[in-house]
């Protein structure tokens, strides 16, 4: 043990640091109560716009975790939002830009 | 003659946040020797990477690591950009350094509160990781991803950093700074943390360079090895002096860790100042052919990447060499002699990231 001369700096180190602490607000929220609002560019989940869509595959051949499946008869465009990794390659590759990338996460609820 | 003991160490161990196996024979308390065993995270990702286009692959490297993921797509960027003869624009480069040193920040303060962790000092453990979330929110707000970034692509960047969020940038490093004035102090000048540190795990400069260690474990061996200074991409127009000390136990690895965390911010802040207006991306034709090696200085060492193409949009094979890897041969040399309770803080010194050796 260091002598106690030593400790003393170590003390006013300690009862600052206990002050700040207690005027300061705690670094968690209460999730799920407490939300922060999301960032603008947050990748959260892909949304599509079906009226715009024409169903071309592309995104579907993008797609690095083949989590897309396009058909065009009958006109269906899937998600397997287990697959998806979240890239945006397909939002990026989509040449009607029907889909978009919602900054928010997908509830379950949604 | 004492008799000698085999104990396990991991897979599952409170201070391993990846499985690895150690078996330690032990004589007594005193640790004699180390045979590691690997292979618990293997995922065929280099096989699986040779099976996608070489865009996609891109996603799928990144993945490789779950801390330092943008360094990784750093690294096979610049390899195929090589490969197909592609100027990256200014910007993009100047980007990826903010972006990259972002990423050094975050894996150094990482590795700083699993080795607070490692030796019972928790309330330093949750103080770092405090303000590792000022860089993953940064990070989340520029790229859109907190450790994922997704943003570097062949040619350039996916995103740009617009004026308002450059401004936060900088805030944040101001932030950062004051944050690391306020607990490097403890790691640094704590009884309790050196009597942990000092002296244990000794690497010497001789045996580092005989094993082929990197990065902050081979400077903190005396051996000035550090990428950046052979100046790949935008730290072309940086200096970066290589962080060295010449002790080669644990407090060293993390002087020069502590030292290197300012030095990103140095280098996030010149990045900044210096960000050259014009396009950040450009559009790449064709396919790769050829073969190349890339390196990049990552967080824990230098990694390096082989890809080899055939003119097709798939690889022909694709390599990769991580720095745990190198530094595994390191970590055996330095167990023998030190004591049992040593051992966590010895391999989180080396800052293992075992899916990135294992891949």
């Amino acid at each position: 043990m260091p002598p106690a001369y030593c400790l003393m700096p170590i003390m006013f180190t300690f009862v600052r640091t206990l002050f700040r602490n207690l005027s300061r607000k705690p670094a968690t929220r209460t999730y799920p109560f407490t939300q922060r609002e999301p960032f603008a560019n947050f990748r959260g989940h892909l949304t599509i716009d079906p009226a715009v869509c024409i169903y071309c595959g592309i995104c579907a051949k993008r797609c690095p975790a083949n989590a897309l499946v396009v058909a065009k008869s009958p006109k269906s465009w899937t998600l397997d939002p287990y697959k998806c990794i979240l890239c945006s390659y397909c939002v990026e590759a989509c040449p009607k830009k029907c889909m978009t990338m919602r900054p928010e996460h997908q509830r379950k609820d949604a | 003659m004492t008799r000698q003991t085999i104990i396990p160490f991991g897979p599952q161990h409170p201070v391993l946040p990846e499985p690895i196996q150690l078996k330690l024979v032990l004589e007594d308390k005193k640790v004699v020797g180390a045979i590691p065993s690997i292979g618990y995270i293997h995922r065929g990702l280099e096989k699986l990477a040779q099976q996608k286009d070489y865009i996609q692959s891109i996603f799928l490297i990144e993945r490789i690591c779950g801390i330092c993921s943008f360094l990784h797509s750093m690294a096979y960027c610049q390899g195929i950009e090589e490969m197909m003869n592609v100027e990256v624009p200014p910007r993009a480069n100047n980007l990826r350094i903010i972006w990259a040193e972002m990423h050094r920040i975050h894996s150094h303060l990482l590795w700083m509160g699993l080795l607070a962790d490692s030796f019972g000092f928790e309330s330093l453990f949750m103080e770092i990781w405090r303000c590792r979330e000022t860089v993953l929110d940064i990070m989340e707000e520029t790229a859109g991803g907190r450790v994922m970034l997704g943003v570097c692509t062949v040619g350039g960047v996916r995103r740009d950093i617009p004026p308002e969020l450059i401004k936060k940038v900088l805030a944040t490093c101001d932030e950062l700074q004051a944050h690391f004035d306020h607990f490097i102090p403890s790691i640094l000048n704590d009884y309790s943390v050196k009597q942990r540190t000092v002296g244990v795990g000794v690497l010497t400069k001789e045996v580092a360079l005989e094993r082929g260690v990197v990065g902050p474990v081979a400077r903190a061996s005396g051996v000035v090895m550090d990428h950046r200074v052979a100046k790949y991409g935008a730290y072309a127009n940086f200096d970066v002096e290589p962080q060295i000390e010449q002790d080669g136990d644990c407090y060293a690895r993390s002087k020069v860790r502590v030292r290197e965390l300012y030095q990103s911010l140095d280098l996030v802040r010149q990045s900044v100042a210096t960000l050259p207006e014009g396009e950040f991306n450009i559009p790449v034709k064709g396919n790769p052919d050829g073969e190349v090696i890339s390196r990049v200085e990552q967080p824990r060492g230098e990694v390096l990447y082989y890809l080899r193409g055939n003119g097709s949009k798939f690889l022909d094979r694709m390599r990769v060499r991580t720095p745990t890897f190198a530094n595994l041969p390191g970590l055996l040399a330095m167990i023998p002699g030190c004591e049992l309770s040593d051992v966590p803080v010895i391999i989180l010194s080396i800052d293992p990231c075992i899916s990135c050796t294992e891949r």
